[in-house]
């Protein structure tokens, strides 16, 4: 008898490793019988895992730990036995604004990026309508993403440029209604856009951190604790499912499933692209290829490190402004559950690493590291500007943030 | 917490002054149909809110006590993001004032409605509005599905019509004899009318027939 399990998701392409596990039968395959609930904003999604309509959900990462800590709503320990992938996001922008800082096209440099986009978050706010960006999220790492890139690059947040809250599926009209000029969202959203003509897209998330985490399978800890079982057997489903997804040869079939009305209710040719790691950056242009715009396999990419967890506190920290809080740090990092990651998968042929937490943003070319089965290797991870988190030394890191 | 115990923090100002009740909802019917429930209750205002642009400076404008937004709705995410920032709700709080009431949440949830409250009202107050507004969000829900069955209906009764004029054309039957038929193969094979006839029309449609 297989035991049945709910999980929330948002239309959007990186929720694609649950839906694949159902509809490959990964997941009847361990025992699970999955129900997919669609909903269209996090809020909702948050909802009904909280008062257990669901027992699972697709999450912005930041999210999970904010719902951990309490931040806006009351504490509810969350956990996460997997990430459902690193990066996948871009930035868009306005064509006129795209075509003045970053006229050569393509995807650009961040750094030269920004500092053109500095003379124009100058202008705007000398003439006192400052640029204005939209994300998806406050918890999101889109927020956090684009937040450490213009900060990087001399542009102060909620000071020199605005930063508001835009659902997904409002993106490509705000940026048409110049309700905003920029947005950091994830696929098919910035396609969308695309097409409209409504935005170009400039850079990928990826190209501001190499490996950042994205989207997390997240659950209430006593959920988790009291299902074990079952959540180890939904990790192997979920990590088959990682697996078939990068299958190069599989890609239109998982876009055509991701595009039907119960999931995505998209375009599939826009879904493929973006699984292609294909971007159009603007309309009428040729697809770009940009390697690992999404990553949802490689380098154990679907481990939880503490460290993953422990960088977007610090982010938290920056950008909430409640100060930093050891204790807080060490609560954040527990909401990834590595030691649940590797009970599912010990004894299976996936690389498990050594090590739970890692140096992020240290390594420059291809490593090998320890491991605790197989054997792995981890490339490039950098940040662009180049800082590196020891997680050794979290409140040093948060302090040094400019 | 008893019910009718006044929360720690109560206002003054909110045992003594009528309600504003926002609704938030982009389907302008919806909305018509929950507010009407709310025009009998005296100690509230009430605000409808249908335009997706400008819903900040809108939720600014209208100040309210009490936020009522569909679950389906994207914009719940602009709206705890504007509550968080501006702090113009002191402790807005998700769903039910008692957190504990699991009851009550998950007929909210059921009923496809979330809840803003500010803090400083007595939950004896709020209860009576939380709960007209689970009754009147599930009531529209069920006039939806009411609504798409009879849509259903509606397309079967199609689908029988092109099966019987696909029969009367290639068997050259009479519209009698052709429904006849649709009823005597669905009897044979224990399945419905609309079933048959809609294996027609597939069938005629995939030999390359004209309806």
């Amino acid at each position: 008898m297989s035991a049945a399990f709910s999980i929330g998701f948002l239309p959007l392409v990186d929720a694609a490793l649950p839906i694949l596990a159902h509809e490959h039968g990964f997941a009847r395959e361990e025992g699970l019988d999955l129900t997919l609930v669609k909903d269209v904003s996090w809020a909702t999604v948050q909802d009904r895992l909280l008062y257990g309509q669901t027992d699972a959900a697709h999450m912005v990462a930041p999210l999970a730990i904010a719902t951990t800590l309490g931040r806006g709503r009351p504490a509810q320990p969350l956990s996460v036995p997997f990430v459902l992938g690193l990066n996948g996001n871009a930035i868009t922008l306005r064509p006129d604004l795209a075509a003045r800082v970053n006229p050569a096209g393509g995807l650009g440099v961040p750094a030269d990026v920004g500092a053109a986009l500095q003379v124009v978050v100058r202008e705007r706010l000398a003439s006192g309508d400052p640029l204005r960006f939209g994300v998806v999220h406050r918890y999101s790492s889109h927020n956090y993403m684009l937040r450490y890139w213009l900060k990087a690059c001399g542009i102060q947040p909620d000071r020199d440029v605005e930063i508001v809250t835009v659902p997904p599926p409002f993106c490509a009209d705000a940026l048409d209604a110049g309700e905003v000029d920029g947005i950091c969202v994830g696929e098919p959203w910035n396609s969308v856009a695309v097409e409209r003509g409504a935005g170009t897209i400039v850079l990928a998330t990826a190209q501001i951190w190499r490996r950042g985490v994205e989207k997390v399978l997240a659950m209430r800890e006593p959920v988790m604790e009291q299902r074990r079982e079952e959540v180890e057997a939904l990790v192997r489903a979920l990590r088959r499912a990682a697996q078939h997804f990068v299958d190069s040869e599989a890609l239109r079939a998982h876009a055509g499933i991701l595009a039907r009305p119960e999931y995505l209710d998209g375009n599939a040719e826009l879904i493929e692209r973006a699984l292609a790691d294909r971007l159009l950056l603007h309309r009428g242009g040729d697809l770009t290829h940009f390697p690992d715009f999404m990553f949802q396999y490689r380098e154990a990419a679907n481990f939880p490190w503490v460290s993953q967890a422990q960088w977007l506190y610090t982010q938290m920290v920056r950008w909430d402004g409640t100060g930093f809080s050891s204790e807080d740090a060490e609560r954040a990092g527990r909401v990834f559950r590595p030691d649940v990651y590797r009970s599912a998968l010990l004894g299976t042929d996936e690389p498990l690493p050594g090590a739970s937490s890692k140096v992020e943003g240290s390594l420059t070319r291809i490593t090998a590291v320890s491991t605790q089965q197989g054997n792995m290797v981890l490339e490039d991870n950098r940040f662009f500007d180049g800082l590196v988190f020891d997680p050794l030394h979290i409140a040093e890191y948060a302090e040094s943030l400019p | 917490m008893t019910k009718d115990a006044p929360l720690p923090s109560a206002a003054p100002r909110a045992t003594l002054t009528r309600m504003r009740v926002a609704i938030v909802d982009e389907s302008a019917t919806r909305a018509a149909v929950i507010g009407e429930g709310f025009a009998a209750l005296e100690d509230c205002e009430l605000f409808v809110v249908t335009e997706r642009r400008g819903l900040v400076a809108r939720m600014a404008q209208i100040d309210p006590d009490i936020v009522l937004m569909d679950l389906g709705n994207p914009s719940r995410d602009v709206l705890e993001e504007y509550f968080t920032v501006s702090r113009v709700l002191d402790r807005p709080i998700a769903m039910f004032v008692d957190e504990s009431d699991e009851e009550s949440i998950g007929a909210s949830i059921d009923a496809g409605v979330s809840a803003y409250v500010v803090d400083g009202f007595a939950p004896h107050r709020i209860r009576p509005i939380l709960d007209l507004a689970i009754r009147r969000f599930s009531a529209y829900s069920r006039l939806q599905t009411d609504l798409a069955e009879a849509r259903g209906r509606l397309a079967e009764r199609d689908a029988i019509d092109a099966a019987k004029r696909i029969l009367m054309t290639t068997r050259r039957l009479s519209e009698p004899e052709a429904y006849a038929e649709l009823r005597k193969t669905a009897m044979n094979q224990g399945r419905r009318i609309a079933d048959i006839a809609e294996a027609v029309v597939t069938a005629h449609n995939l030999l390359g027939g004209a309806l």
